[in-house]
């Protein structure tokens, strides 16, 4: 009897944790996503208004530059291993930025680099960053593309 | 000074809803994160193809440039330029104002992956 009643209570409480850790886990790692990107935003707005008002930059030089160093912040987080352990923490608050475009360049070409410089390296950066820049590419030819024939005829 | 606290609040709360929005989408459907950046930086081209996203971007300043989908509004916003000069500038400017990315990215991402060690447990 104490044994099927403690297979029951088991079972039950089973149930229970299933029911109730999702929705708090997934509390947690929304919450965490919205801080760390929010954060990494917010160091992307310190750089630009130090490009704005030490150097003078603005326009395309100034969105350029500004993503110029929030890339090399990512590779180089990556580089040192810290990034990753952003990534677990903050999962999309660290993917989305553009310095988890930086990572997913580097992260895999760490990973390869033993299968050589051009084969593993080279080719293994583009693994994740390779569709991104293939879609960005085509979507920014269609809309171009788009414009230009609206242009001939307004 | 107020302007400049404001800005950075503006890009911290716009920044974190974007990134939240993502990992909603990983909670929800579990898409890779590869998906999720390609998913993210077509809809920062198209909705600046219908010229909206320009004004998140005057909002929230890098709350939405830093974000992958600020990449695709920079890819639309630079061809949509350059077909005003022509057929050959709408099909170039996407990339052309993009390029400051790309590059970096090639750049560094090699230098660093040739520098550092893999940290992944095998």
């Amino acid at each position: 009897m104490t044994g099927k009643n403690a297979e029951n209570t088991n079972k039950n409480y089973l149930d229970y944790v299933s029911e109730i850790s999702p929705k708090t886990n997934e509390l947690k790692t929304l919450l965490h996503a919205f801080w760390v990107g929010g954060f990494i935003c917010f160091i992307g707005q310190a750089v630009r208004f130090l490009f704005i008002y030490v150097f003078g930059l603005y326009g395309d030089v100034l969105a350029g530059a500004t993503s110029m160093v929030m890339i090399f912040l990512g590779s180089f987080l990556t580089g040192l291993g810290v990034y990753d352990k952003i990534g677990k923490y903050a999962g999309g608050g660290s993917i989305v930025p553009i310095t988890g475009f930086a990572n997913s360049v580097v992260s895999p070409a760490m990973e390869f680099k033993s299968e050589g410089y051009i084969y593993g390296l080279a080719s293994k950066m583009f693994v994740i960053a390779g569709p991104i820049i293939v879609f960005g590419v085509i979507g920014s030819v269609c809309v171009g593309l788009i414009y230009y024939v609206k242009g001939l005829f307004i | 000074m107020i302007d400049i606290l404001f800005s950075f609040l503006k890009a911290f709360l716009v920044g974190g809803a974007i990134c939240t929005l993502a990992q909603l989408l990983i909670n929800k459907t579990k898409l890779t994160s590869g998906k999720i950046l390609v998913y993210f930086l077509l809809a920062g081209l198209i909705l600046q193809a219908f010229g909206l996203y320009e004004k998140l971007v005057d909002f929230a300043g890098a709350g939405a440039t830093v974000p992958i989908s600020g990449f695709g509004y920079l890819l639309a916003e630079g061809a949509i330029i350059g077909a005003k000069s022509g057929i050959f500038g709408a099909i170039t400017g996407g990339l052309a104002s993009a390029s400051a990315g790309v590059t970096s990215a090639i750049t560094f991402g090699y230098v660093f992956a040739l520098i550092f060690k893999t940290h992944s447990k095998t």
